[in-house]
């Protein structure tokens, strides 16, 4: 068992909201999973920028001071990019206007034992240890703006409880993925990820499901066409909520065993594991309620 | 054999319409736990109604009902809403969650929007009207429950149904009634596909009649002679010696 709560708003009016609702949606969640959490936010201002790429790296603890960081990416990058780190939370952001490759290598050189967690010029990701709405509170959820909002409370069951093996994964530019549920047959898609050079970050079953959606982008797929690409290679129970810069997807596996349940209005697009989490939300009395159907692909762009 | 669920006709005394006028309560949820509820309930006299306001997708709501009181829920609620249900009627307002009325022995539970999957698992009697859609595996492992939806159902639903009767005005999902007993399936849309050792069944009179029976007790207005009728092939009662060498 595992907790999701998503956000799109299509009412840039609701913007300054995203991180209250999103968090009064989080926090109906926990007890779905309160062992870890994970959190992706996109177009927040203060965690990112516009043409600036944006590398989220797990922990605020780096083994080197947020300055020394610095002057050490200025070194590796052109000095007009603007290089720039600070640590929210639990999580460091380390941003400059270069490609976000660039970006990820300078920091590989320079924090090799660092772990990426987000990338992208839209999106920040956070996730941690702990109770989810410490770990929430300790990353200023409730203040935030944005665009796109996503969240997970986990309830291990593949892999240890770790903050790396936390949702969301964010494994290419601007793509997110969280899950509730178990993948059986990861370990063999794993392999043949990583015989197509696929560097993995750590054990987690989810991660092997954002790696293949990663995959399946490069390779020119649609993201509907990725998860429905997905429902042919992967076995197993899911819900699965993937975020792009500019787009949200659900998808169940065909049996349909994890819940899930979408409110719509024209300010903005819910998902969620129980409806308890959408309640308190802004017109949901009149919103478009439904549970998505098995094995099928939903999307929305803002 | 199984017993429909009527709503009772017969005129209260005096004293009852004077307790029933005092024994009426309203609990909002917004503010107080539902574990004082259920507590209420599980307390309960015949005769007695509730009004629950602000359930707010809340799970366990209105368990285990065992007098002949009336609640009316008013929003949505989550899991198991009506669960083990014995006694007297649930209404709600709104939409349930996984697992409505898991387990009801007898009374009626009604829902006026959709249900989540499993609505009316395990059901020993009484009835569940759905005016909505009801998710996958509604009715599965039925064992005498009557269930009424309006709408359409999801995948395996009626999966190992052993009694009970199941009617769906809109349409059924894949595999319906996979490996069913001796449950009756009333199915007026389309079936996408039917599950092992269920097939199509002729409408007897019998069964126009029962059927009428069930669409009125719901409240539907739905003609009988719209419906199809699924059952059990019964091939997969005995062991096939044909078989031996599969295993």
């Amino acid at each position: 068992m595992c907790g999701i709560a998503a956000l799109q708003l299509r009412n840039p009016l609701l913007h300054p909201r995203m991180g209250s609702l999103l968090s009064s949606m989080m926090c109906q969640i926990v007890d779905r999973g309160p062992d870890s959490a994970g959190l992706a936010v996109y177009d927040t201002p203060g965690l990112v920028s516009g043409n600036t790429s944006t590398l989220s790296l797990l922990g605020k603890d780096q083994g080197l001071p947020t300055s020394g960081i610095a002057a050490a990416l200025e070194n590796l990058l052109p000095a007009s990019a603007g290089t720039a780190v600070k640590v929210v939370g639990d999580t460091t952001f380390v941003s400059s206007a270069v490609d976000t490759e660039l970006l990820a290598k300078a920091v590989r050189e320079t924090l090799p034992d660092s772990t990426i967690i987000g990338r992208g010029e839209h999106v920040a990701v956070m996730k941690s240890v702990g109770h989810p709405m410490d770990i929430a509170a300790e990353h200023g959820l409730e203040a935030m703006s944005g665009s796109q909002g996503l969240s997970h409370t986990r309830m291990a069951t593949e892999s240890a409880v770790t903050a790396g093996g936390s949702h969301p994964f964010s494994v290419a530019d601007d793509l997110c993925l969280v899950h509730n549920g178990s993948f059986s047959n990861h370990a063999t898609i794993r392999r043949d990820l990583l015989r197509e050079g696929v560097v993995f970050d750590s054990d987690n079953d989810t991660e092997v499901g954002a790696r293949y959606i990663a995959s399946r982008l490069k390779q020119g797929d649609t993201l509907e066409e990725a998860l429905t690409n997905l429902g042919k290679v992967f076995d197993g129970f899911y819900t699965l909520v993937v975020t792009t810069a500019d787009s949200m997807a659900v998808v169940r596996d065909p049996i349909a065993c994890k819940p899930a349940i979408i409110a719509e209005t024209d300010d903005y697009v819910a998902m969620a594991s129980e409806y308890r989490a959408l309640a308190a939300l802004p017109g949901i009395e009149t919103a478009h309620i439904f549970e998505p159907e098995p094995g099928k692909v939903y999307t929305w762009s803002l | 054999m199984v017993t429909l669920t009527a709503p009772k006709t017969q005129a209260p005394t005096a004293a009852a319409q004077e307790s029933a006028a005092v024994d009426s309560f309203s609990v909002d949820l917004a503010d107080s736990p539902v574990r004082d509820l259920n507590q209420a309930l599980h307390s309960a006299v015949d005769g007695q109604s509730w009004i629950v306001e602000n359930p707010g997708g809340k799970h366990s709501l209105a368990v285990g009902i065992n007098a002949e009181a009336t609640v009316t829920i008013n929003g949505h609620v989550g899991y198991y809403a009506a669960g083990m249900h014995q006694k007297g009627e649930v209404t709600i307002n709104g939409n349930a969650g996984v697992g409505l009325a898991e387990n009801i022995m007898s009374g009626k539970v009604h829902v006026k929007g959709d249900a989540s999957q499993s609505a009316a698992a395990t059901g020993h009697g009484g009835l569940v009207v759905i005016d909505g859609n009801a998710g996958a595996r509604c009715g599965i492992s039925m064992k005498g429950v009557d269930i009424v939806v309006g709408g359409n159902i999801g995948h395996m639903s009626a999966f190992m149904a052993q009694a009970g009767r199941l009617v769906v005005c809109g349409d059924a999902g894949d595999a319906l009634g996979d490996s069913i007993y001796e449950a009756r399936i009333y199915v007026k849309g389309t079936v996408a596909s039917l599950g092992a050792d269920c097939i199509e069944k002729p409408m007897k009179a019998e069964h126009l009649e029962e059927l009428a029976g069930l669409l009125a007790a719901a409240g539907r207005p739905d003609n009988p002679a719209d419906f199809k009728r699924y059952g059990s092939a019964r091939n997969l009662y005995h062991f096939s010696v044909h078989n031996s060498t599969s295993y």
